[in-house]
């Protein structure tokens, strides 16, 4: 028992570190790579305009949720007025970072590390090696500095699309005068708040985009797999993984901003 | 490019590799002399392809020697790596091509990601490879949408554009019909004296590789077991050569019995 408990901790420890450097070997590598903007940019387009309608559907229906929901709750105590600060809190430090990452990971970082595991199959990563091009500099780095980017626009569109589900709901359909929730969003919203929610975001990016990168730059190294099966492998292992640490993640970063 | 034949490119000396305590290299040793095309011959699971990617280092080998332009290329030695991948193209089996990128941006890219040169002279230079293999009305195709035969001169295309000193081919020839067969060697031979690139061709194609080889080797139980001139090893008396020849030879035969056997019972009523 102790033994097995002992093997999966190596494991685990040997996992997190290989992790870390992977990340710091991409980031190290980006440094004078060619040509790495127009690359950034096309990483910034799949990550950023391709999620756009997921991001849009998913945050007004959040916003709608939230306003409903809170409505008839704050309704009981005769508190309808903050159902702006309730929606815009509740978005702003939580559910907007988070559903945002969540939503980025089911679309871009699953294709990004589909991808990346064909490319291992296919052999173009060690053709690029052989070319003398850094694997690492030129499909991992701009997608991680693209993450860092995007993730918090991604964040920010889902808050404010959210906001305006949660006006619909407790104005539109509910009856809240609508000066009283956007006034009550207005009050409750500090610069801190905004600072977290682009900091969850980011590290969000750099967790989520990191890990998909990492299974797909790595589908090879399964040892229970191979081919076809391994990319699937790897490609859920880096949605069931990240999902996790998006959670784990914003635990931590909260505890340290409450 | 100044050549200098008696002055080896790539040096070899003992490789050795096993995947999981099965042997593939076991002292594999062999001398390129510059502005040569050595082929590299054996049947198939000798180890060909294994012996070129330790070269290039897409496989760690366990252990030997190799040294290019008289540089030893240690494991630690990250400027006579970068140096050799500078100046050295592989071809890849499966070619390797990138999927999701244009015939042009394929050839691109190696001088996009590995010179200074100019977007325009990367254009001009990619097309001019392109058209040196009748590719550039290609030119905005994916590889998807090209032939074997086209995605194979497409990898070359991308191999020489940086004009390397060394290009490995492994199994240029692999799924190619007989005709497409003869014109990749040809293809080969004739850019390799046109660029003056050292060649090393992995292949099972004997008659082409003795047409168009200035060397020929042998690799057998994971080691070179000849290394010479087409012509003494078409001589040569030595047993492992000898079989190899002997195996070919039966399998020509064995094809034209199985053909005979056909048409005699196709003409049976």
């Amino acid at each position: 028992m102790l033994r097995i408990v002992g093997r999966h901790t190596l494991h685990i420890v040997h996992s997190l570190g290989d992790f870390a450097l992977f990340i710091e070997r991409s980031f190290r590598a980006a440094i004078g790579s060619r040509k790495i903007v127009r690359r950034i940019v096309r990483a910034g387009f799949e990550q950023g305009v391709r999620c756009v309608p997921v991001i849009l559907i998913v945050g007004m229906f959040t916003g709608l949720v939230l306003g409903l929901q809170g409505y008839y709750v704050l309704n009981k105590f005769g508190s309808e007025g903050l159902l702006g600060t309730l929606v815009s809190l509740s978005l702003v430090r939580e559910m907007g970072p988070v559903l945002a990452a969540l939503m980025l990971v089911g679309q871009a970082g699953s294709a990004l590390a589909a991808e990346l595991g064909i490319q291992r199959n296919t052999e173009q990563i060690a053709a690029l090696e052989t070319m003398g091009v850094s694997s690492h500099a030129y499909l991992v780095a701009p997608r991680l500095i693209a993450g860092l980017i995007v993730y918090p626009l991604q964040a920010a569109l889902f808050v404010t699309i959210g906001l305006v589900g949660g006006a619909l709901s407790g104005s539109v359909l509910l009856g809240l005068e609508s000066g009283v929730y956007w006034s009550a969003v207005e009050r409750a919203v500090e610069s801190r708040d905004v600072r977290e929610c682009f900091m969850k975001a980011a590290v969000f990016g750099l967790l989520t985009i990191g890990l998909c990168s990492y299974h797909g730059f790595n589908a090879h190294r399964n040892r229970s797999y191979t081919g076809a099966r391994a990319v699937s492998a790897s490609t859920t292992r880096a949605v069931v993984q990240s999902c996790i640490v998006v959670l784990a993640a914003d635990y931590v970063i909260t505890s340290f901003f409450v | 490019m100044a050549i200098s034949a008696s002055e080896p490119l790539l040096e070899v000396e003992g490789l050795h590799k096993s995947f999981d305590g099965n042997v593939v290299l076991s002292g594999a040793s062999l001398g390129v002399p510059r502005g040569c095309l050595v082929s590299v011959l054996g049947r198939s699971g000798a180890g060909k392809s294994v012996f070129l990617k330790c070269l290039v280092d897409v496989l760690q080998p366990d252990g030997g020697t190799i040294r290019f332009d008289g540089k030893l290329l240690g494991a630690g030695d990250a400027a006579a790596r970068a140096d050799f991948r500078r100046r050295c193209s592989f071809l890849f089996q499966s070619n390797a091509l990138f999927d999701s990128l244009t015939a042009l941006e394929n050839v691109s890219l190696p001088l996009e990601q590995t010179t200074d040169l100019s977007d325009k002279e990367i254009v001009e230079r990619s097309l001019e490879a392109l058209r040196q293999l009748e590719l550039d009305a290609h030119r905005d195709r994916y590889p998807s949408q090209l032939s074997g035969g086209m995605q194979k001169r497409l990898a070359l295309a991308r191999a020489i554009v940086t004009r390397p000193e060394l290009v490995l081919f492994d199994e240029p020839t692999a799924g190619l019909d007989p005709l497409r067969r003869n014109a990749v060697f040809s293809m080969i031979a004739k850019y390799q004296r046109q660029f003056g690139f050292t060649a090393v061709v992995v292949t099972h194609d004997v008659p082409e590789a003795l047409v168009a080889s200035d060397r020929v080797a042998l690799l057998d139980k994971g080691r070179i077991c000849f290394e010479g001139v087409p012509a003494d090893f078409s001589a040569s008396n030595d047993g492992v050569v000898h079989a190899f020849r002997d195996s070919i030879a039966t399998l020509g035969s064995s094809l034209a019995a199985i053909r005979r056997g056909e048409a005699s019972s196709s003409a049976d009523p």
